[in-house]
């Protein structure tokens, strides 16, 4: 602290959310172990004071489950933005979801690359303006929370920057829930993605939250798709129980040692 | 079975399965990887093994996450390591750099086949050499060994762990398809625990602790994750506070002391074998497979008066300048087998300086040298 | 809400007044805090910090109910507010 993001930039809000999620889960400081990406939201990494990994662009989840398959005591969580997460790392989201290993990822999702100049990326929506879609985006943009549904995490949410206690609250329930937790973050980036989509500051983008997203636990991630402008369906997606990764290894290895095989 | 799970005996075993003992000897403890011919042996064997000894094995879903998953784990304190083969290698390539940058210990076993791209998967060559140097971006040393038999796969691999843990870099053995899947007999012994190394920890207390304030090896104690030193590590160029550092004066700290490291410890590091080499006017300088086919080369060429030697590589990287400067002086020619088309010879011919020939003897891949092929070499060296 | 009577218990629930401390220089003027203030407690200042911001402050103490939003939706942990209770601990 200070840091580096622009002014009505939402990574600070989130990182405030992530640090009051967990003093609110009551987790001790010195088993957490923080991954970021690259980007914007990887820089989260150098201003939390825990032990704290800035890796490279894509990979903080494979390193993360490197580090918690290390040292299973660790509390990981993986805190990087949207373009790190779901284009780059893309294949390494759905793997991590699938395997349900114990950590928590929390996505910045400002629907660009911010750091870069505001490229397009993976969850840009249709028809918005970036630095490499001028005339408009036309690629279909992800839908992050059913993307990582589908894949296998157990507790899926999303909150947009506005959505102060509600993130925090999240924050705090993924922390402590065993398994694959993602949170889809909504944050404004006004330096690049709001100005070339009207809305410059981050006070507009704040105003279109507070207009347009709908609250919405329990809702079915496949409807939870944004489009410019449209609304934002935010809340507590998915909150299930499925085994994790330790719990079937263990049972696998168990039975292995029961037949005199291991 | 020891009881730290070491498989001691004498066995017939292939040079992939002795990797993954000797890696298990060397108190290695998760291992990552993916699955590529030749090296698939490697990841199966560890995969059965590992659970026997209380350690980790994932199949990750690429190569690029093997090898990230192998820094993590690395930072929770375990030695680790994963296997591939050239397209793997070419993949981990920007993470072996993160891994120099962070500096992880690690292994990264490389059982080459002929490139480039898918090339033959289940044949022997030698292409990787210079890729292990300058494979990943930026300034940087490294260090590659090179085993010539299973037996010394099992021993390097524990060599390559020691290395890796003293000088917190990681340890690529480059080894091929042939020495990989050949069988041989390999004996394994108890390691003493004296001879195996781990990273230096820190010995201040936690808010006096600088992840990358180096002792005067030039090598920083480590802290490990959860063990409350709450450091902070970037793969930015950074400070001795683990900070990002974004200058010139931080960049030529931090890249010439990563150097340095390896560079200032060369004697430590560096190893080679010589046969035949005091009274040589011939050096063959070879180094895997192609070492043990020189080494009988050599021999032929000695029956018919030629004085030829032998110096095989362990070490190629950082590369023993000093002794083939020396040898340069005294010899006429080197010849240079290699199952590639001309890679460690550069180096050789480097330093040679001049004062030396330097003959290549190429071979693209998929066999190995006949060993008349190097002995014509020899011949044509000793006019 | 001027018909509703007092509850018995309102002295020890009402909230109190905070003192809200602006870090000029952090400040960078984005205007979340004036913006989402339920009590209109805060304004942009005119004046601008080492940085070239126009950083908020306090527009009128009386109004401030410290109810802590301004210190939560703050992204660059620039304000602090300090309560009466805090002296007294």
């Amino acid at each position: 602290m200070p840091h580096i993001w622009c002014a009505g930039c939402g990574i600070g809000l989130a990182t405030a959310c992530f640090v009051r999620g967990i003093e609110r889960a009551g987790l001790d400081l010195d088993k957490i172990a923080l991954v970021s990406g690259i980007g914007c939201s990887g820089r989260v990494a150098g201003y939390v004071k825990v032990d704290s990994f800035h890796t490279t662009h894509g990979r903080a989840l494979p390193f993360a489950t490197g580090l918690k398959l290390g040292n299973p005591e660790l509390k990981v969580a993986v805190f990087s933005g949207d373009g790190d997460i779901a284009a780059i790392g893309g294949n390494h989201l759905i793997h991590s979801a699938r395997r349900n290993i114990d950590m928590t990822v929390i996505c910045i999702n400002n629907f660009n690359y911010g750091m870069t100049g505001g490229q397009l990326g993976p969850t840009t929506p249709l028809e918005a303006y970036s630095a490499t879609s001028p005339y408009g985006n036309f690629e279909y943009p992800f839908n992050l929370p059913y993307l990582v549904a589908a894949s296998g995490a157990t507790y899926v949410a999303r909150w947009t920057v506005l959505h102060l206690r509600q993130l925090e609250r999240s924050v705090a329930e993924a922390l402590l829930k065993p398994g694959f937790s993602f949170i889809e973050v909504i944050s404004p980036c006004p330096t690049v993605y709001g100005r070339m989509n009207k809305r410059p500051r981050g006070l507009d983008e704040m105003h279109y939250y507070q207009e347009k997203s709908i609250v919405r636990n329990g809702a079915d991630p496949k409807e939870a798709d944004i489009v410019a402008d449209g609304p934002i369906i935010v809340g507590k997606f998915v909150d299930i129980q499925r085994p994790t990764f330790f719990d079937f290894r263990n049972k696998v290895l168990n039975k292995a040692r029961e037949q005199k095989k291991l | 079975m020891s009881k730290n799970g070491v498989l001691t005996g004498t066995f017939f075993m292939n040079g992939d399965a002795a990797c993954a003992e000797g890696a298990i000897s060397a108190g290695c403890r998760f291992f990552a990887g993916y699955p590529i011919t030749p090296a698939t042996e490697i990841a199966e064997r560890m995969a059965e093994r590992l659970p026997q000894v209380g350690g980790t094995y994932i199949q990750m879903e690429d190569e690029i996450a093997s090898m990230n998953a192998v820094l993590g784990a690395s930072w929770a304190g375990v030695k680790s390591m994963t296997a591939t083969s050239g397209p793997g290698f070419s993949l981990m390539m920007e993470n072996i750099g993160l891994g120099v940058m962070l500096e992880t210990p690690c292994v990264v076993v490389d059982v080459q086949r002929a490139g480039p791209s898918t090339g033959l998967p289940t044949l022997v060559a030698q292409g990787d050499m210079m890729q292990a140097r300058w494979g990943s971006h930026g300034t940087y040393e490294i260090i590659a060994l090179v085993p010539s038999s299973p037996q010394e796969i099992f021993d390097i691999t524990i060599t390559a762990f020691n290395l890796s843990e003293r000088y917190r870099v990681p340890v690529i053995i480059l080894t091929d398809e042939a020495v990989g899947h050949m069988s041989e007999k390999v004996v394994i012994q108890e390691v003493a625990a004296e001879d195996l190394v781990s990273r230096k920890k820190p010995k201040v207390t936690p808010d006096k602790y600088q992840p990358y304030k180096p002792d005067k090896d030039l090598v920083p104690p480590m802290a490990i994750a959860g063990e409350g030193y709450r450091f902070h590590v970037t793969g930015l160029t950074h400070d001795e506070r683990g900070y990002p550092a974004m200058n010139a004066e931080a960049q030529d700290k931090l890249v010439r002391r990563l150097s340095d490291k390896i560079r200032l410890n060369r004697k430590d590091i560096i190893r080679y074998e010589e046969i035949d080499t005091e009274d040589a006017r011939v050096i063959v300088c070879a180094y895997g497979i192609t070492s043990r086919i020189a080494r009988h080369a050599v021999q032929l060429a000695r029956n018919e008066g030629i004085k030829a030697g032998l110096l095989r590589l362990i070490t190629v990287w950082p590369f023993p300048e000093e002794r083939v400067r020396e040898l340069g002086k005294k010899a006429k020619a080197f010849v240079v087998p290699e199952i590639n088309y001309g890679q460690i010879v550069l180096e050789v011919e480097r330093c040679a300086g001049g004062k030396a020939k330097t003959l290549l003897v190429p071979h693209m891949g998929g066999s190995v040298h006949l060993p008349q092929t190097i002995l014509e070499a020899i011949r044509k060296a000793a006019k | 809400m001027k018909l509703w009577r007092t509850p018995f218990d309102h002295a020890g629930k009402a909230t109190k007044p905070a003192k809200v401390i602006i870090d000029k220089e952090r400040c960078k003027g984005c205007g979340y805090c004036v913006e989402f203030c339920p009590k209109d407690a805060l304004k942009m200042s005119d004046e601008l910090n080492a940085k070239g911001y126009t950083p908020a402050k306090v527009a009128d103490k009386q109004k401030c109910v410290g109810c802590g939003l301004c210190e939560i939706i703050c992204p660059e942990f620039a304000i602090k507010l300090e309560h009466e209770d805090d002296k007294k601990k």
